[in-house]
């Protein structure tokens, strides 16, 4: 790839931003209105040119691509799992590649993984909780991940003697059904339905969410969906009758310009 | 022992839409406003990070913390009610601003119909109509009277629309021209005129042009980044507290905000409050807030429980029907949405805003005979192009596995050629939904939850599947090559989100027996305490009900400074 073709996104992203500037109608009479974008619009544009030949280089290092919660047993079996339920396909990369276990790693690690948000107090009552009624466990995220990973080994090795992580696809798909619909059990107060859940949508988030958080390497999830992630106007596409494709940005542009 | 303040005109339990607007109105009017927030201070600047699927509609950035503080819930007074540990069926939002920060920005006027509910219903179709374990009650105040207030909302918000041409529904002139209209609300409208029904551009507080309002605040025009429900506006082009009604009030130099401050409960004797008792969550520290008045303007289920919790009003008992505080709970129901797939057309569905819809209101209030039907009232009907994101928007056809390799090429493949025709189903208050004290969970104050008892009745459901048969209409018009529509109304889902829009517990009208507050919003019981939010609702009708709520804010607004003259019960 010539110089001149790396460089053409980011040029045609700086007149998309001209043009936003121009068009949006945001100022009047001389005067920005709107207080956010007041401190947007007066950072200077031309700085962004050599900011954005970091991410560009083909060989950088993703020193995001470390643990913080699993170890490395635990790494390789989400991530085997992770790979079946979103796969690589014709459409485009799978969770592997999309580093998804690394993002599901450094959720758990966090507040998610704490569930520090949510109302942890007892009593509990695990047996009258329904699907109807969300979680009903005194078992945060880290501990449920730690006994849905052993029960996938187990169930490897009982069915196949092998780890998960070693079994065929067609053998972790199995297991991954049986886990959804709960007929495995976990070695503790909660089911392995509601384990898988949590794993799927781990999983989607990490596949689609700002490759801030580790996941959606290089924003593959976005390409493939034709999903533009973070820009700053659609005012002079919401009325277009064709569809509009966009060559996506992240929350990083917005952040380091 | 608590450490007493000074004393104030009038303190505010929360600073949201109502207690930003009585505090603009008021501190014009020379009253001096103390504002308290259980959250943080918001300002737009706030937003600049906030096209963040993950951080603001995974993670619920702006909501409560639930760690902190939430409800239990249960389908009927059998049951155990069971925590609402983690957010789900609705979203309540805090900080600055409150649920207006996070808000979609669909500004209706409930339905004349919706004041006189009792009346009309009777009017027209007889007692007979009305199931026995219904308390539909009138709402002590009129539609015509309440035209100004919601005029002056509308003028301080900036709202974006069209007039509805639907006959029965009075006509609206908005300050502002409506949103721009994308090529699948067309296909909506061009496909509901042809079924003989009235479609419209829904009105919206994103701002269609720049826009200057009464009180001299200028916001930008709306730039359809897709990013809007859930979220903060980096533009300030969607009307929130925080660009409108609480700068007026900080710039005249009466009102202080104290954040980080929960409000525990009003104190009163004989009849009269005091103040407030609150803490400040940063010290740790307990503070007595003295007032003439008190504004009870968290969001509505926390109205309730501040009420429950002071003792203030007597509680709701479900056995007898007596008593007013946690009475005629009512929510909305989404389960009549169905999704069109096409396969010839793919939409720029990344786009969009909170409030871009098109929308017929043809079986919504009693716009349609409800003789023959086994439910009254109904629900709008609306196509939005909210912006579609890509974690939380996965439709595929029935059929389709939910995981693996099909589930996944699939979803991609549907993802800008889905449609979703959905429905804000009103709920009538019935007997068997109220909210009370939760006697095992407490607060982080050890303050007891609030518990409610709430699942769909009859009503509902029936209206339910009168109502998926049009959305299902609509999309085999707009030519879709597969219709998904929902199966029956099945319990209620708190896992699952629907609306944010509860309402009741708190409720005005006529009577003192049956109702918490007078059409001024001021308590039967305790004069100098008044409470605005959609708690007041006797029921909940099929739209957004934020125009609703700012409307009844300024009604309350006029009658605390009636009450701060003159003294004394309003009516």
């Amino acid at each position: 790839m010539s110089e001149q073709e790396k460089n053409a996104p980011y040029l045609d992203k700086r007149s998309s931003r001209r043009t936003f500037i121009k068009n949006s109608g945001l100022t009047v009479g001389g005067v920005v209105l709107g207080g956010a974008l007041g401190s947007l619009l007066g950072k200077d544009s031309t700085t962004q040119t050599h900011e954005t030949g970091v991410h560009s280089t083909a060989t950088a290092v993703n020193f995001n691509q470390a643990l913080m919660y699993f170890d490395k047993a635990q790494f390789d079996t989400i991530d085997a799992a992770a790979e079946q339920i979103f796969p690589k396909s014709e459409v485009g990369p799978g969770a592997k590649e999309l580093l998804v276990t690394y993002y599901i790693d450094h959720q758990l690690a966090g507040s998610w993984g704490l569930n520090s948000k949510e109302y942890m107090s007892a009593p509990f009552y695990p047996a009258e909780a329904s699907s109807l009624f969300g979680h009903q466990t005194h078992l945060n995220r880290q501990q449920i991940f730690n006994l849905g990973i052993e029960a996938l080994n187990s169930e490897a090795a009982k069915q196949y003697k092998a780890k998960f992580s070693e079994i065929t696809e067609e053998e972790q798909v199995s297991i991954l059904q049986a886990f959804e619909e709960g007929e495995v059990t976990l070695n503790g107060a909660v089911t392995s339905t509601y384990f898988f859940a949590l794993l799927k949508s781990a999983t989607i988030e990490g596949a689609y969410a700002d490759p801030l958080y580790g996941g959606n390497k290089d924003m593959a999830g976005w390409k493939m969906k034709n999903f533009p992630g973070h820009q700053m106007s659609y005012a002079n596409i919401i009325e277009k009758d064709e569809f509009v494709k966009i060559e996506p940005t992240s929350l990083n542009s917005q952040h380091k310009h | 022992m608590a450490k007493k303040l000074p004393k104030t005109d009038i303190v505010l339990a929360g600073v949201g839409w109502t207690g930003g607007i009585i505090a603009a109105e008021l501190t014009k009017k020379g009253y001096k406003v103390v504002g308290l927030e259980r959250g943080k201070e918001r300002k737009t600047e706030d937003y600049l990070m906030v096209h963040d699927e993950l951080r603001y509609q995974q993670r619920n950035e702006m909501m409560q913390d639930l760690s902190k503080e939430t409800l239990t819930v249960r389908h009927d007074r059998s049951k155990r009610a069971l925590p609402y540990r983690q957010h789900g069926s609705f979203l309540i939002g805090d900080g600055v601003g409150g649920s207006g920060e996070h808000w979609n920005g669909l500004t209706y006027r409930f339905f004349p119909y919706d004041f006189e509910i009792y009346s009309k219903t009777v009017e027209r179709y007889g007692k007979d109509k009305i199931p026995a374990d219904m308390p539909l009650q009138d709402w002590g105040i009129t539609y015509n009277e309440l035209v100004p207030y919601f005029e002056k909302f509308e003028a301080m918000a900036g709202i974006s629309g069209e007039t509805n041409p639907h006959p029965e529904v009075p006509e609206v002139k908005y300050p502002t021209v409506p949103l721009k209209e994308t090529p699948s609300m067309k296909m909506f409208k061009e496909a509901s005129k042809k079924l003989g029904y009235h479609p419209y551009i829904a009105p919206a507080a994103t701002l269609s042009e720049s826009y200057t309002n009464p009180d001299g605040i200028s916001r930008a025009a709306c730039q359809y980044c897709g990013f809007c429900e859930r979220f903060g506006c980096e533009y300030g082009a969607k009307a929130s507290p925080v660009v409108t009604v609480l700068p007026v009030a900080k710039e005249t130099g009466n009102f202080e905000v104290r954040t980080h401050c929960v409000v525990r409960k009003v104190l009163h004797t004989n009849g009269k409050a005091t103040g407030v008792l609150y803490v400040d969550t940063r010290t740790g520290e307990e503070y007595i807030q003295e007032a003439d008045v008190v504004v009870v303007s968290a969001y509505a289920l926390n109205n309730i429980r501040i009420l429950l919790n002071s003792q203030l009003g007597s509680p709701y008992n479900p056995e007898s029907g007596t008593g007013v505080i946690g009475k005629n709970y009512a929510y909305q129901m989404t389960s009549a949405a169905s999704t069109g797939f096409f396969k010839e057309k793919e939409f720029n569905l990344y786009a969009g805003t909170g409030s871009l819809a098109g929308v017929i209101d043809d079986f919504n209030g009693d716009n349609f005979d409800h003789t023959d039907l086994n439910f009254i009232h109904g629900g709008n009907i609306a196509l939005g192009h909210y912006g579609k994101r890509p974690i939380s928007n996965n439709s595929v056809p029935k059929g389709t596995p939910t995981w693996g390799k099909e589930f996944k090429d699939e979803s991609i493949y549907w993802t800008n050629r889905s449609l979703s025709v959905g429905s804000q189903g009103s709920v009538m208050p019935n007997k068997e939904n109220y909210i009370d004290l939760d006697p095992t969970y407490k607060d982080q104050f050890g303050d007891p939850l609030l518990r409610m008892t709430f699942n769909y009745k009859d009503n509902e459901r029936n209206q339910q599947k009168y109502i998926r048969d049009i959305t299902t209409k609509i999309l085999e018009e707009m030519g879709a090559d597969i219709i998904n529509s929902p199966g029956d109304q099945e319990d209620w889902d708190t896992t699952k989100y629907q609306t944010t829009h509860n309402t009741g517990g708190v409720i005005m009208g006529a009577d003192s027996k049956t109702s918490a507050l007078n059409n001024y919003l001021q308590m039967w019981d305790c004069e100098n305490v008044f409470v605005p939010g959609a708690s007041a609702f006797p029921h909940n009708s099929g739209m957004n009900p934020t125009g609703t709520v700012g409307a009844l804010a300024y009604r309350a607004a006029e009658g605390i400074e009636k009450y701060l003259k003159n003294g004394g019960s309003l009516v």
